[in-house]
């Protein structure tokens, strides 16, 4: 995978994860044109397209849109599935996730992508494993680790 | 922290842009005032800066500072400040950072921390960032810690996937070697995670270097077996919508495409049943009715559908995919719809399937009519295209052309460049092709690339028995009261050169002819114009009668005194042309154009620009072979040893132009070089085409000299005994015969009835078109003679035979399956076509016969490799007589689509 975006319907960046180099201009173009092209697309239009030389692969659930890019030889269906465990993901770590949890706790967001998917591939499959890492990391929140001098 | 959450809730209360800049700008001011104060700040405020400046940041704002402090955090003892650092460094901090070495610290400590949390946070930044840097810090310890014995299975996950990070970014960096063996043992884990994120890591390593990662085949399939043979509850967790394991299973494919098939028949039958079992399971009754289980069911599917693509061996599992496919193509799902006409395109290609996905050709039409989504009549569009053939291109032509006038805007020019490369490629009938490139003009003008016109002038200029019927039919096109641009452009041409096959009927006579193109002067832009201007000037030759009225136009103020220089000084220059020059040498420079050589199609690489910057740099590709044409790769030195006739010292050896015939100049300018930008030199003697396959021979003869030649060529060496003989009674004086500017100093004089020799040493550096020139001059009785010769130097001289079996031969048919790196012609027998005779050619020619190979007795299969100084180019060839039709079709495939067209240009000539 080379990116993932999470995006309102309003256009509106939730989320973006790159896992190729790209300068920060490249990369709002890339975000700008492609919320545009997907925006564009009407609800039951399948859900893969080619974009430059990219398959996309997107999908929305309630307002918002997730959107990964991969490459040619990769697996369209599993990327789609791939979008609907982290969905799932976020949903049991929030309770029924919404845009606002999303907006407010964007770290977190961040935490938990890292622990699904790193560098662009599913890193850990099991729903509970991934929680399991995350629900660890926030038991360690104000403990401190090490014994002070 | 509430101070966060406050910053999120006024940034989304503004009401405008405005005042969210304001809002961010107040806040920047506050966050660097408080990081430049005196007071040192507490860990929980620097955190929570730290994350505003990232959240402003993914805004889309510019950050500038705070990078200091984040990397404060990196080793602050509290777990969730060092982790908005890291998420900070992820994100912001770019590779060239002065920071990296205080990070590096940073992630070298938590690595050996030995805390799995830790270590995690640090692998997960590593691979986040993923700069060379990094790599070059770690590219030793990340192997070490994925392979070691105590490592937690989580950590080994994220360490794995670090490490396939680092081999993306800088492949010199991650050593190979002592941990390659335990890696591939990671697809035995205990833990399917651990085996998810190896597979990941092998897949990427084995794609560039398949020798080291061979044993993980058997590895996967073993693996790959358990799961598709485990009961949906067995794996626990990892069952996905009653799906076993569905990420790894499609992970385990994709490695498997790295190999081809095993060859161990054991493993082999296993992974054959795994297929199977695959196939099967589609047949059977969804587990679920959500779209999520369907969805991973299909992607693993999708997956196998590729492997046995891949493999491409079996046919039974690849008509079991096709049919597969055949149902998705009318599924209701959309993106099942979507997916099958893209598998599907791939199966097309190969020849066990290529006719059982041709069965479905109503379907896919249907799909092109009625798909709501552009999406997916593009991949409608890319199927047609890859299962057309010649016993349906009038079928799928037809369809595509009458799709073009609905067509979406921004694959109509795509469509042009297919129907124009399918309707060339399989005409049979060349007035079908002329017909369907004046209907793409027509339907989609504006589409229709310049390519694609040269193209058709290209083919009508090259076969006499389409010209009359090209020019009756621009003629009647150009009828209509409004035409596209390209069609006056194509009329202009072809009535230019071919006007006069139709001016017998009077109600095409010249005039009328004349006063057609001309209506359209007026609205057409200034290179239209130019040619139009060209066109009349060749009219002028044609018809002598038309002279006057065209004479006239030329000579108007709005011709002689345009402002366009270019149509000016056309319209000046062939107005003097036509009063001064006699009709003799208005016929000679305004003669028919000579036929192009023949070439593949520009319109294919235009294609594949198209198809997107996968394919780097085409346009460097395409000067690369532009210059291919004009240059030589023939280098000459008299060799001391065997220099029998004192033949001068040493010559350098160079590549050089051959120089281009001058003769073609006066029509080059006429009809100006942007119009076809590539016009053939005339050669001066070709050398007779029996010596592409042949080594001895006379090459030329006149009264006065015969040339005799005799080479030997080994690899991408050769030399070539060259011998003049002198026919005559008297003797040669001044006798030079020189190699492009190479003078090779000969014997001054041949004596009458001598023979002098000469040795040509020959390296061939690269592959190339051309032939060296033999130029030869001499003084006979008092006259100077001099004659060109071109020297049957070509590329199949350095053919090394290579036998093989059946199987390999398949193997490297495939992997050499671009489409560039294939061409194919289809030409008629010049010679009786004698089975013997053209076993021997297809061996003169170089290659290796193969017996056996080719699934039909009467078809010639051979392989070899043409070797250059710099590369070996690997070389297959297959030639399938038409003993009824007295037609070949002949199919090349090399790694190098200059060396493909070359040698299939070549052979072509030989039968």
């Amino acid at each position: 995978m080379q990116f993932m975006l999470l995006f309102s319907r309003q256009g509106k960046l939730r989320l973006q994860k790159w896992y190729v180099p790209l300068s920060d201009k490249e990369r709002k173009k890339i975000s700008r044109d492609l919320v545009q092209t997907i925006l564009a697309r009407k609800p039951k239009m399948c859900s893969f397209l080619e974009w430059r030389d990219l398959k996309i692969v997107y999908k929305r659930y309630a307002s918002l849109y997730f959107c990964c890019a991969v490459e040619d030889q990769d697996n369209e269906l599993i990327t789609l599935e791939i979008i609907h465990r982290y969905v799932e993901l976020l949903d049991k770590y929030f309770g029924s996730v919404c845009e606002l949890d999303i907006i407010f706790n964007f770290e977190k967001a961040y935490f938990i992508l890292d622990e699904f998917l790193l560098g662009g591939e599913a890193q850990e499959t099991s729903k509970k494993n991934v929680l399991k890492a995350i629900e660890q990391a926030d038991l360690l929140q104000e403990v401190r680790l090490h014994t002070d001098p | 922290m509430r101070g966060l959450a406050v910053f999120i809730s006024d940034i989304r209360n503004c009401k405008s842009k405005e005042a969210e800049i304001k809002r961010i700008n107040k806040e920047l001011a506050n966050i660097r005032s408080k990081f430049k104060g005196d007071k040192a700040l507490d860990g929980y405020s620097k955190k929570k800066y730290v994350c505003k400046l990232l959240f402003i940041f993914l805004l889309g704002h510019d950050i500038d500072f705070g990078h200091m402090e984040a990397v404060n955090l990196l080793s602050s003892n509290k777990y969730t400040e060092k982790q908005i650092g890291y998420l900070f460094i992820s994100v912001l901090v770019n590779s060239n950072s002065d920071l990296i070495s205080l990070i590096n610290n940073a992630i070298k400590n938590d690595l050996s921390s030995r805390n799995p949390t830790f270590m995690n946070l640090a692998l997960h930044c590593i691979a986040n960032v993923g700069s060379r840097e990094m790599a070059e810090a770690f590219a030793a310890e990340v192997p070490r810690i994925l392979v070691a014995g105590d490592t937690m299975d989580s950590v080994k996950q994220s360490a794995a996937l670090c490490l396939l990070r680092l081999n993306t970014t800088s492949p010199d960096l991650v050593p190979m070697g002592e941990w390659t063996a335990r890696v591939v043992h990671l697809l035995n884990d205990q833990h399917l995670g651990v085996v998810t994120a190896a597979t990941s890591l092998i897949t990427t390593l084995a794609q560039k270097s398949p020798e080291d990662f061979k044993t993980s085949v058997s590895l996967a399939v073993a693996r790959l077996s358990r799961i598709v043979s485990s009961a949906s509850t067995d794996l626990q967790d990892y069952t996905y919508y009653f799906v076993a394991a569905p990420w790894l299973s499609v992970k385990l494919l994709r490695l498997l495409q790295c190999y081809p098939p095993p060859e161990d028949g054991a493993i082999r039958g296993r992974l054959t049943e795994c297929l199977e079992t695959i196939l099967n399971k589609a047949q059977e009754p969804p587990k679920s009715k959500k779209v999520q289980h369907s969805n991973a069911k299909n992607a693993v599917l999708f997956e196998a559908i590729s492997l046995i693509i891949h493999h491409d061996s079996e046919p039974t599992l690849l008509v079991r995919a096709c049919n597969q496919l055949g149902q998705f193509l009318q599924h209701r799902e959309t993106n099942l719809r979507y997916l099958a006409l893209e598998s599907m395109c791939t199966l097309a290609s190969s020849e066990f399937s290529h006719e059982a996905v041709k069965t479905h050709i109503e379907t896919v039409i249907n799909a092109l009519k009625s798909e709501r989504d552009v999406s997916v009549r593009q991949r409608a569009v890319d199927l047609l295209y890859a299962m057309c053939d010649r016993s349906n291109a009038k079928q799928i032509v037809a369809e595509m052309l009458s799709y073009l006038e609905t067509a979406d805007y921004s694959i109509r020019e795509e469509i042009v460049l297919k129907v124009a490369i399918l309707a060339e490629k399989y005409a049979v009938d060349y007035t079908w092709y002329v017909d369907t490139i004046l209907n793409l003009i027509r339907f989609a003008g504006d589409y229709v690339s310049d390519e694609v016109w040269y193209r058709v002038i290209q083919i009508v200029i090259n076969r006499d028995e389409v010209q009359g019927y090209a020019a009756k039919t621009v003629f009647e096109a150009l009828q209509a009261p409004a035409c596209h641009e390209n069609l006056v452009k194509v009329g202009g041409y072809i009535l230019g050169e071919f006007g006069n096959l139709i001016a017998g009927d009077s109600r095409s006579s010249p005039l009328i002819q004349f006063d057609l193109l001309h209506s359209k002067f007026h609205l057409c832009s200034v290179p239209t114009r130019a040619l139009l201007l060209s066109a009349y000037i060749k009219f002028i030759n044609l018809f002598p009668e038309v002279k006057g009225t065209i004479q006239e136009v030329l000579r108007s103020d709005s011709q002689l005194r345009n402002a366009d220089v270019e149509l000016q000084q056309r319209a000046v220059e062939y107005l003097r042309l036509s009063c001064i020059a006699s009709t003799d040498i208005l016929a000679t420079v305004l003669e028919e154009m000579p036929p192009f050589p023949e070439r593949e199609s520009s319109i294919l690489a235009k294609l594949k620009k198209k198809k997107g910057p996968g394919n780097l740099h085409p346009d460097l590709d395409e000067n690369r072979k532009e210059r291919s044409v004009n240059g030589g790769t023939v280098a000459a030195s008299p060799t001391p040893s065997t220099d029998l006739l004192g033949l001068g010292s040493t010559i350098a050896t160079q590549n050089s132009a051959p120089p281009v015939s001058k003769g073609t100049s006066l029509l080059v300018d006429v009809f100006s070089e942007n119009i076809i930008p590539d016009m053939r030199c005339l050669p001066l003697a070709p050398f007779p085409s029996r010596f592409v396959c042949k080594n001895n021979g006379v090459l030329y003869e006149n009264q006065l000299l015969q040339i005799g030649l005799k080479s030997e060529f080994r690899q991408n060496l050769g030399r070539m005994y060259v011998f003049f003989g002198n026919k005559t009674s008297t003797q040669f004086m001044n006798f030079a015969a020189s190699v492009f500017i190479l003078c090779i100093p000969a014997d001054p004089t041949v004596d009458g009835g001598a023979q002098l020799q000469q040795i040509l040493n020959i390296e061939c550096v690269s592959d190339f078109v051309d032939a060296p020139v033999l130029n030869i001059q001499f003084r006979y009785g008092g006259t100077l003679q001099n004659i060109a010769v071109k020297l049957p130097i070509t590329l199949n001289k350095f053919f090394q035979p290579t036998e093989m079996t059946s199987q390999d031969f398949f193997q490297r048919w495939k992997q050499l399956g671009a489409p560039q790196q294939e061409v194919q012609k289809i030409f008629k027998a010049k010679n009786s076509m004698d089975t013997e005779v053209t076993k021997a050619k297809i061996m003169g020619f170089g290659a290796a016969l193969l017996d056996g190979v080719d699934p039909n007795p009467s078809n010639f299969v051979g392989a070899g490799v043409i070797h250059t100084k710099t590369t070996q180019v690997g070389c297959l060839l297959r030639l399938e007589p038409n003993t009824q039709a007295q037609m070949y079709r002949l199919t090349l495939r090399t790694s190098r689509d200059t060396v493909s067209q070359r040698l299939c240009d070549l052979l072509s000539e030989q039968f």
